[in-house]
Formats: structure tokens, C-alpha cells, sequence
């Protein structure tokens, strides 16, 4: 079987042996991986690694004010560039101050590599000053951790991590290095190429015997659907599912994490499923007969009661990680594999389906349910500062969002129509992530319009970062849907709490006013008219962040909605 | 037999109805860290483990770990699937059903007064058990075998009194020239 290998962008000698400290082999790793730019907050531990970090001028390091910002700018720079992300931090409270970062990139398949600094060996376990057990604390929630425990295993041991990281599913990756190795000058060698275990390499190639079955399956279908994950992200299959699509004419759903896998503004496309995705393609997966599911782990979010969902149909699901196959729906053809090839070859396969009704059908359920809102009166509709948002970037600009109320609306709204211009938080759902994501993203994509579209509460987990975003002159804009509450909360207590909003409202700083003090732009948003000229107005701002406090109707609710746990039967449409 | 330390990983999923038990081999890099990396597994996905034993194979860098569990099918493929993805796991293997061999050693502390030395130490005749150690109150006693018949051994034993006990976990080999 074929190992996957990986070496350096730069051209470096083969086989090398030098005589430096571990820090600078360190160094010596991240030139190799490729590495130009690292999000990191520096301490005691760390001390040896940031001095060696001082003479490299090759990586861009970004000085964030919390590190849970760093794990997150990471998921962001991967995000848009498909390039392993790398956080860094000291041991003891930077590392557990990475550890949300960490979970959501765990969640939602993002490859990073967290470095952490690590007392001295000796000193470990001793409870000594900023100790803990970063290894113990990060096993769950990384795809691989080690300690580095003698200086000679470094090399390898880190330039494997970003190997893991990025093969395969992605997934985050810890490396622990302790003060004393970072410090201890020795020779050190380092391996021209590091290998996996071949049981550790996922297949290249599907099996062509499971592509002749679901091409089968799908050229009689009746009623097929696409239901599209980050998978297809990961995997650059976005072409590939698009020429899929279109040749065998079979509609696309996406999930959440999947979105820009494929235009939302096709014909084709459902737009997004699950909880809060669109009636059409709720109604449309929960009819249909065969369901090709592509880089997808049908998440709760998306199926609501497992039985209940999409009962007449019949399963396809290609994943590159066997583990996601039949773990909470069977699969009827299985096929494990990289997404873009199984896609390519499943292409060339396929006769298109004879399934006019299905298609009219769909276009009934397109005109019966579209995603709506009313704007009008004195108060902002959040539906209607999505829709202006995205068209004042029409819709080319790349957006990380928070988790809540904002993000299902702005998955609905700002429609996506390439890969890697969405960045959001999905498994995890941690508030705080979409304005350093967005951080993260500006640094891979100096180029491109980014905006963070953020809650007031999430945005007040981490908006001290304003401080970095204005000192590396990052433009991004920060679009705060303002409803002074946790609206989300504030929702499933209207609905399912007897209306007892128990600690939802936010009394809330003038969030213009801040930004200004942290020497970005800031803008506030008051009457349905300032909306426009707000982003037409954050838009020529090209040499700092602009926050535009958008002061939105804090009673409007998210729909459609599937209630937790529900089906299809109980999806609240729309709002009385 | 009750291994409440093992039992408290199991979460709220941990009893079924359709449980089974299953022996389950893991092959592992000898490295820091592994064995709660294996267990966290199981954990995590709310399945008790029953026995566990690990110990060095034939090659020094390699570890074995003999991992006894009980559990619905469809959780326990998703853990072995799990297991695999662990970089530091070499294979992972379900023996159960297999032609193996299985041992399991005890040592079991009894009270034991010279009136009841006599009918213990026939009770270890047929069971092959041996006394390692014999004071005025006690007596230890090592029994190998299957897991089974060291429960059987503790039923017989246990109305003198067992004031302590341990036990490895059961080990098992698969037969013949089929690796495990």
C-alpha cells in the first residue's frame, strides 16, 4: 500500500543533521511544513520556542490577546486556505485556553496543529508552576496528541503532526514539547519524509464495485437527493459534486459545514437541511428514495429523530473515515474513499434518472415554502441585514459566522457559492469563534472581503481581539446582529419554556464606541434605512477592522425550525 | 463479579439487552499515554470494559492489550472502528468466537484457621490452585485459568471469607498458526 509522504515546500537538503536547540528544530519543522503563518500567545513555558521564533523571519506570527482566539484563527486560516492551521501556547492556561479551539476543529474536522510549551520533564507531574495535563485534557478532543520526551524524537514526532493533521479526515493535532527539550541544544536529525502505518492511510481509491452499485441504485432512482457535507470541502469535490449534479440532475441539499460544496444559487440546489435549513429540502430528503450522502455524519442537527428521517430511503455514503459509515444510519452501499475520486468516477458511471415528477415536485415545494421575511416598519429585520450584507459583497465575500440565531440566518440568507468562503462553527457550536475565525481567514486571504457575522453575545466572548485585528490592519468586518439578548436561548424559551426568559437579556457596552477605542471603525445601525450605508460605508474601510452594530428586532425567531429531536411532521414553517 | 473500577467508566449506555460478551485483541505502540487513549474509547461511547489486561509482546515496542467487554454489537463496531484511527493502535482484532486459548490469574486471600486449612486445600486440589502463602489466619491462594473457573473457585471459597482479592484480566492467544 502506498504511504503517504510529505515533505518540505522549501527545497531543504534530505536527511539533515544539525546541532541546535529543540526550539529552533522546532522552527526547522514549521519551514518544512510549509508554515507562513501562526496565530500564538507566548508564556514561561514557551519562553524557548518564542526566543527561536525570533529569528524566524519566514513565519508570520500573530500575537492574539487569548488563546482560544489562536486555536480558532487556526480553524479560520485552514478554513479558507485548506493549509494546516498552527496555534501555539505556553502550558498550563494557554493550553486549556486552547482547548475550545481545539473541540470545535475535533467537531468539525479542521486540520490545525496546537504546539503547547510544557514544564520541564523533570518537573512534570510535581503540580508544578502553570502545570497541567495538556495530554490527559486534550485526548478526546484531538485526532492525535503526543509528548515530545526525549529532543531526538522532536523532528519527527512534528513534522508527523502535521502529517495527521491533514491527511485523510483533518483533525486537530497537540504536540507537547517541554521547557527543557525546547531548551537543550543537540544534534538533531531531521527525516526527509515521515511515514504512517499503512492501516493508518486512508484508501485513495473507492471500491469499484461499490461505485457500479450506487451508480446502479441511482440511475433507477425516482427520487434521489445530494446531501452534501463539509467532507466535499475537505476534499476539494466541489467540482466534482457539481458535474455530478448536473449530469445525473439530481437535486443538492448541504449541510451546514457543507456549504459552498455546491452553489446555492443553482438551480439544483436545496440550500441547506436540518433544524432550521429550508422546508424544500427538508421535505425533499424526508421523500426520498435514494440519498446519495457525501463527507456527512448525520448530525442530530440535521436528522432530528433518526428513525423518522428520510424512512423510504435508501443510503449511498462515501466517507473517508470508515468510522462515520453506519454509525447512526445504516449505509445500503457503503464506500469508503476520498470524496472528489469517488465522486469523479461515480460520475462517469451514472445515467441520469427518469424523474420529471420528482423535479416538479420540488419546484412546488420551492414556491410553497421559501425562506421570507417581512422588512417593515422602524425596527431591523436580522433577515434583512443578512440579505444586505450579502448584497453589498455580492456575495463574494468570504464569511465566518457565531453560533446562534445569526448563523442559521446567515446559512439561509448569504448564499455560498464557492468552497472555502463559508467558516463557522457546527459540531461544537462555540460562541466566541466567528470573529477570530474571521481573523484567521483575513491572515490566509489578505486578498479577499472577509466578514465576521456575529451575535452581540458571541462577539463579546472574544472581541478583545480587536486589539490584534487593528494591529496587523486586518479589514474585517464585523457585522454584529444586535437583538440584546442570547437570541437563540431567548427563542427555545419563547417556545419551549413557557416564555420564562431566564437570563437571556443583554445589557450591552455601545459597541461603535468600543471599536473606535480599540482603534477600529465603528458604526451603528439604528432604523432599517442606516442598514445600507452602514455596509456600503464598512466596505471602504481597507486599513482596519469597522464594527457595524446592527440594532435588530430582538423578538424575531429563527425559521423554519424542526424542534429538537423531532421529525419532519413537526417543522414549524414560519412565525405567527 | 463485580469490577466497579472498570464499571464506572461505563456511561448511561453501558447495559443492554442484546449484550454480549466480547474478547477483544489490541496490538499498540509501547508509548506514554496509549492505554487511557484505548480506555477513554470505551468511555466515551458508554461501554463497560471487564477485564483489561496489557503487557509487552514479542517485540519490545509493541504492547498487547486483552480487553474483555460487554455491550451491544452496534456500539462495540463503532469503538473497534474508533480504535483503528488511533495512530498509536497497530490492529485491533475481535476474537470472539474464535478457537483461542484464555487465562485468567487470581490471587485470593482467604481467612483461613487450621480447622478449615484441610477443605480449602481440597478445594484447590481440583481446582489446580496453588497456596502461595499461609499465616495462623490466612491463606493465599493462585488460581489460573479461564474466567470462569476462577469464579467458580470464589463461589466455593467465599463463605470462609475472601479479606482481599486480585485478578490479571483474562489474556488470550488465538489458536494454531492464525495470529491473534
Amino acid at each position: 500500500m502506498a504511504r503517504p509522504t510529505m515533505s518540505g515546500t522549501k527545497p531543504v537538503a534530505a536527511s539533515t543533521t544539525k546541532r541546535m536547540s529543540g526550539a529552533q528544530a522546532l522552527i526547522e519543522c514549521l519551514h518544512r511544513a510549509g508554515v507562513d503563518v501562526m496565530f500564538g500567545h507566548p508564556g514561561g513555558a514557551a519562553l524557548p520556542l518564542y526566543d527561536a521564533l525570533y529569528d524566524a523571519q519566514q513565519i508570520r506570527h500573530v500575537l492574539v490577546r487569548h488563546e482560544q482566539v489562536a486555536a480558532h484563527a487556526a480553524v479560520g486560516y485552514h478554513r479558507v486556505t485548506g493549509k494546516v492551521g498552527v496555534c501555539m501556547a505556553t502550558s498550563g492556561p494557554g493550553a486549556t485556553n486552547l482547548l475550545t479551539g481545539i473541540t470545535d476543529a475535533m467537531m468539525d474536522s479542521a486540520g490545525i496543529v496546537a504546539i503547547t510549551g510544557q514544564v520541564s520533564t523533570l518537573a512534570i507531574g510535581t503540580d508544578a508552576f502553570q502545570e497541567a495535563d495538556v495530554m490527559g485534557m486534550s485526548m478526546p478532543v484531538t485526532k492525535h496528541n503526543c509528548l515530545v520526551q526525549t529532543a531526538a524524537d522532536l523532528p519527527r514526532m512534528v513534522l508527523q503532526c502535521f502529517m495527521i493533521a491533514g491527511i485523510g479526515r483533518p483533525g486537530p493535532v497537540l504536540v507537547d514539547i517541554p521547557r527543557d527539550i525546547a531548551q537543550t541544544e543537540t544534534e538533531f536529525e531531521f527525516p526527509e519524509q515521515v511515514t504512517l502505518r499503512s492501516g493508518k492511510v486512508p484508501p485513495a481509491v473507492p471500491s469499484p464495485n461499490q461505485i457500479t452499485a450506487a451508480a446502479a441504485l441511482l440511475s433507477q432512482a425516482s427520487r434521489p437527493i445530494v446531501y452534501a457535507g463539509g467532507g466535499v470541502i475537505s476534499s476539494n469535490a466541489a467540482g466534482e459534486l457539481a458535474a455530478f449534479a448536473r449530469k445525473a440532475r439530481v437535486p443538492v441539499t448541504t449541510t451546514l459545514m457543507g456549504k459552498g460544496g455546491f452553489p446555492e444559487t443553482d438551480p439544483l440546489s436545496l440550500g441547506m437541511l436540518g433544524m432550521h435549513g429550508t422546508a424544500y429540502a427538508n421535505h425533499a430528503i424526508n421523500a426520498a428514495d435514494i440519498i446519495l450522502a457525501v463527507g456527512v455524519r448525520f448530525d442530530d442537527r440535521v436528522t432530528g429523530r433518526l428513525k423518522d428521517f428520510a424512512p423510504q430511503a435508501r443510503f449511498i455514503h462515501i466517507d473517508i473515515d470508515p468510522a462515520e459509515i453506519g454509525k447512526n444510519k445504516p449505509a445500503h452501499v457503503p464506500i469508503v474513499g476520498d470524496a472528489r475520486e469517488a465522486l469523479r468516477v461515480l460520475t462517469a458511471q451514472v445515467t441520469p434518472p427518469e424523474c420529471e415528477p420528482w423535479h416538479r415536485q420540488i419546484a412546488e415545494w420551492k414556491e410553497r415554502y421559501p425562506l421570507r421575511y417581512r422588512q417593515e416598519g422602524d425596527v431591523i429585520k436580522p433577515q434583512f441585514a443578512i440579505d444586505e450584507i450579502y448584497r453589498a459583497t455580492k456575495g463574494q465575500a468570504i464569511v465566518a459566522t457565531d453560533v446562534g440565531q445569526h448563523q442559521m440566518w446567515a446559512a439561509q440568507f448569504y448564499l455560498t457559492t464557492q468552497p472555502r468562503m463559508w467558516v463557522t462553527s457546527g459540531g461544537l457550536g462555540a460562541m466566541g469563534f466567528g470573529f477570530p475565525a474571521s481573523l484567521g481567514a483575513q491572515m490566509g486571504r489578505p486578498d479577499a472581503v472577509v466578514c465576521a457575522i456575529v451575535g452581540d453575545g458571541g462577539f463579546q466572548m472574544t472581541m478583545q481581539d480587536l486589539a490584534t485585528a487593528v494591529e496587523y490592519e486586518l479589514p474585517i468586518k464585523i457585522y454584529i446582529i444586535n437583538n440584546k439578548s442570547l437570541g437563540m436561548v431567548r427563542q427555545w424559551q419563547q417556545l419551549f419554556y413557557r416564555e420564562r426568559y431566564s437570563h437571556v437579556w443583554l445589557r450591552n457596552p455601545d459597541f461603535a464606541k468600543l471599536a473606535e477605542a480599540f482603534g477600529a471603525v465603528g458604526i451603528t445601525a439604528r432604523r432599517p434605512e442606516d442598514v445600507t450605508p452602514a455596509i456600503e460605508r464598512s466596505l471602504q474601510v481597507t486599513d482596519r477592522p469597522c464594527v457595524v452594530d446592527i440594532m435588530c428586532d430582538p423578538y424575531e425567531n429563527c425559521y423554519p425550525m424542526i424542534p429538537s429531536g423531532q421529525s419532519i411532521k413537526e417543522m414549524i414553517v414560519e412565525g405567527k | 463479579m463485580s469490577t466497579s473500577v472498570l464499571d464506572a467508566l461505563a456511561g448511561a449506555r453501558g447495559t443492554a439487552q442484546r449484550s454480549m460478551k466480547h474478547t477483544i485483541s489490541v496490538l499498540v505502540d509501547n508509548s506514554p499515554g496509549v492505554l487511557m487513549k484505548v480506555a477513554g474509547l470505551f468511555r466515551r461511547r458508554g461501554y463497560n470494559i471487564h477485564s483489561l489486561a496489557v503487557g509487552v509482546t514479542e517485540q519490545p515496542t509493541v504492547s498487547r492489550m486483552i480487553i474483555t467487554v460487554e455491550g451491544q454489537p452496534e456500539i462495540l463496531e463503532q469503538i473497534i472502528k474508533q480504535l483503528n484511527k488511533l495512530i498509536e493502535v497497530i490492529k485491533v482484532n475481535d476474537v470472539t468466537g474464535f478457537s483461542t486459548v484464555d487465562r485468567e490469574l487470581a490471587l485470593i486471600k482467604l481467612n483461613a484457621t487450621p480447622a478449615t486449612r484441610m477443605e480449602i486445600m481440597e478445594i484447590c486440589n481440583v481446582f489446580r490452585a496453588n497456596v502461595v502463602d499461609l499465616t495462623e489466619k490466612t491463606m493465599t491462594l493462585e488460581v489460573t485459568g479461564r474466567s470462569d473457573k476462577i469464579d467458580a473457585i470464589l463461589s466455593l471459597v467465599q463463605k470462609y471469607g475472601i479479606r482481599e482479592m486480585v485478578r490479571t484480566g483474562q489474556v488470550t492467544l488465538v489458536r494454531g498458526t492464525q495470529p491473534t
